[in-house]
């Protein structure tokens, strides 16, 4: 098959010894240049499928290309297409930024003076060129995610594999990061394959996103269509006296499916969509139901979540079934 | 990119490592000393027993600390291994282009630059408490090459168990049972002098004895060819076994594709 910039995977199945399986037969395609958000809460199998897509973990069965190589047949001509952060920021404390560049950068087979332009540039790219001379062991949580990143674009891959880059970082730096991912896409057409507990994320960077689930994929589009598959918005009252609740509930149940009790607002699912809006606030009126708030939600990609899996994706983690090893 | 290039960043990286923390650098080098002097002060008088092949326990004692030192290589090269196991950089080494092999030279490579600067350091104390080597300059030669490798195989030992149990703790664990291999040679007495059986016998079989007595030929006898070739013959059939020991466990742990 020719070089391209793409990922295509199909039934790939890993089984770990005494567990279930961690990934289930999941088909995907990842065209080139496109950033694929992969969703799911931990134990799920995302960090299973980032290792087997980038040779570092053996598939039990199927087949997987990746920049048009086979995994398991071609996996030096995979390594040398893909960088890879993986899910912690394996640095070594003692090294310097630059070390950690300089030593990236002979072993991806860059000469000296190519070296070291490379990692000049890539230090000011993620914003470490004053930092370039510290051992690594005084940086950041954000600081570290940022040299990952540029460790792993040192010999200019063509795909791009990121597992929860941004988890435990700041707003700031999670932005930074979002903010030169989607650069990397959009300028130097580079595909990005991207794992993620944190539903904004998706929504803000993916092209399309694939949720799994126990190892399945359990829903695949654009964040736009999965949520337009969900369909309609739902709207959120809170009465601006505790004992019109009732009424409220009464009042707003004439125009939707219930969406169970909040702590404090009503909230049901429009079955006009917003076009029903001035109707129910006629109806909240006429019933003289006074209210504190009113809001109209858009469906999340929490919603497909709970729609396709009927768990939420916060804290659906913790009834994995917690085979996903560790990157 | 070859392999040399390789290897050579990340012996660079090794001994870097090395420099940037004194305090698992600095204890190989002191310890030996204090336990060769604290012995050479209780066990002068050993001296005088008749066939004792040198009147200065010193230049007796002196051997003791290249061994040592080389245990303390194992320690260090398997435990820096086992943390890059644990902490994943293994995995970012493995998505490169680098070769196993060029990992496991590269990592002794930095275990052979200290126990060439440990021996060096013991032959620089030797001569500054008034040792003198009956094998000359040319000895002292000999002395670091055997330092190098006896290094290189005490440090792929370490490799191996690293790459074997992934554990630094494990490797740690390890420490008490090369001290009772080392008391257990002919470290403070020689073997023609033990006259405890057992302990005799345990000493003969123990391959430590015979690494010092290597060493200590050098210092106090001159040229004695059959110590030299039980010293280094011994030395090198523990790196090759290593090695290969080393090299499969690589294979298993680094299982790309």
């Amino acid at each position: 098959m020719a070089r391209t910039n793409t990922i295509e995977v199909e039934r790939l199945v890993r089984e770990f010894k005494k567990g279930p399986r961690a990934v289930d037969g999941i088909d995907l395609h990842v065209d080139a240049g496109e950033i694929y958000g992969f969703l799911g809460p931990n134990g799920a199998g995302k960090s299973t499928t980032v290792l087997m897509l980038t040779t570092l973990l053996p598939p039990t069965s199927g087949t997987a290309r990746v920049g048009g190589y086979d995994v398991i047949a071609d996996g030096p001509k995979v390594r040398a297409s893909i960088g890879a952060a993986l899910q912690e920021a394996a640095l070594d404390p003692l090294l310097t930024g630059r070390d950690h560049l300089r030593l990236q950068g002979t072993l991806q087979g860059i000469q000296r003076v190519e070296r070291k332009q490379r990692t000049a540039e890539l230090l000011e790219r993620v914003g470490l060129t004053e930092a370039a001379d510290r051992k690594v062991k005084g940086y950041s949580g954000g600081m570290k995610r940022r040299l990952d990143l540029a460790l792993a674009l040192v010999h200019r891959p063509r795909l791009l594999f990121l597992d929860e880059p941004t988890t435990g970082l700041d707003p700031q730096s999670r932005t930074a990061l979002w903010d030169e991912v989607g650069r990397l896409a959009r300028e130097e057409g580079v595909t990005v394959f991207l794992t993620t507990q944190y539903l904004e994320e998706a929504d803000v960077l993916a092209n399309r996103v694939g949720i799994i689930d126990h190892g399945r994929i359990v829903a695949e589009g654009t964040p736009a269509a999965l949520k337009a598959e969900i369909g309609l918005p739902s709207v959120h009252a809170v009465p601006a006296e505790d004992a019109d609740r009732a009424r409220l509930t009464e009042v707003l149940a004439q125009f939707g499916e219930p969406l169970g009790d909040g702590a404090k607002d009503v909230a049901v699912r429009l079955r006009e969509g917003v076009s029903g809006l001035p109707a129910i606030v006629r109806a909240l009126d006429a019933a003289d139901v006074g209210l504190a708030q009113l809001e109209i939600q858009a469906p999340s990609l929490d919603d497909v979540f709970l729609a396709k899996t009927g768990r939420s994706l916060e804290g659906a983690g913790e009834s994995g079934n917690g085979a996903e090893p560790a990157a | 990119m070859t392999v040399v290039a390789q290897m050579g960043a990340l012996a660079a990286r090794s001994v870097t490592r090395t420099l940037r923390q004194p305090a698992s650098a600095i204890p190989p080098l002191i310890f030996p000393v204090m336990l060769m002097l604290v012995n050479a002060a209780g066990l002068d008088s050993t001296t005088e027993l008749p066939g004792f092949p040198t009147d200065s326990f010193l230049a007796f004692a002196l051997a003791v600390p290249f061994i040592q030192g080389a245990l303390f290589s194992t320690m260090n090269a398997g435990t820096d291994l086992a943390r890059d196991i644990q902490t994943g950089f293994l995995n970012r080494l493995a998505l490169t282009s680098m070769r196993g092999s060029a990992l496991i030279a590269g990592q002794l490579g930095g275990i052979v630059l200290l126990g060439l600067v440990q021996a060096a350091f013991y032959i620089a104390v030797g001569l500054a408490v008034g040792v003198d080597f009956a094998s000359g300059a040319l000895g002292i030669l000999v002395l670091l090459a055997f330092a190098a490798l006896v290094s290189a195989g005490f440090g792929a030992l370490g490799l191996w168990l690293a790459l074997r149990t992934g554990s630094g703790e494990a490797i740690q664990g390890l420490f008490p049972l090369l001290f009772v291999f080392l008391f257990l040679s002919s470290m403070n007495a020689p073997r023609n002098l033990i006259e405890i059986d057992w302990f005799h016998v345990v000493a003969t079989a123990n391959p430590v004895s015979y690494l010092i007595e290597c060493v200590r030929s050098l210092i106090i006898t001159g040229w004695d060819g059959q110590a030299l070739a039980l010293g280094f013959g011994i030395t090198v059939a523990i790196g090759l076994g290593a090695l290969a020991l080393a090299s499969l466990a690589l294979v298993g742990r680094l299982a790309r594709t």
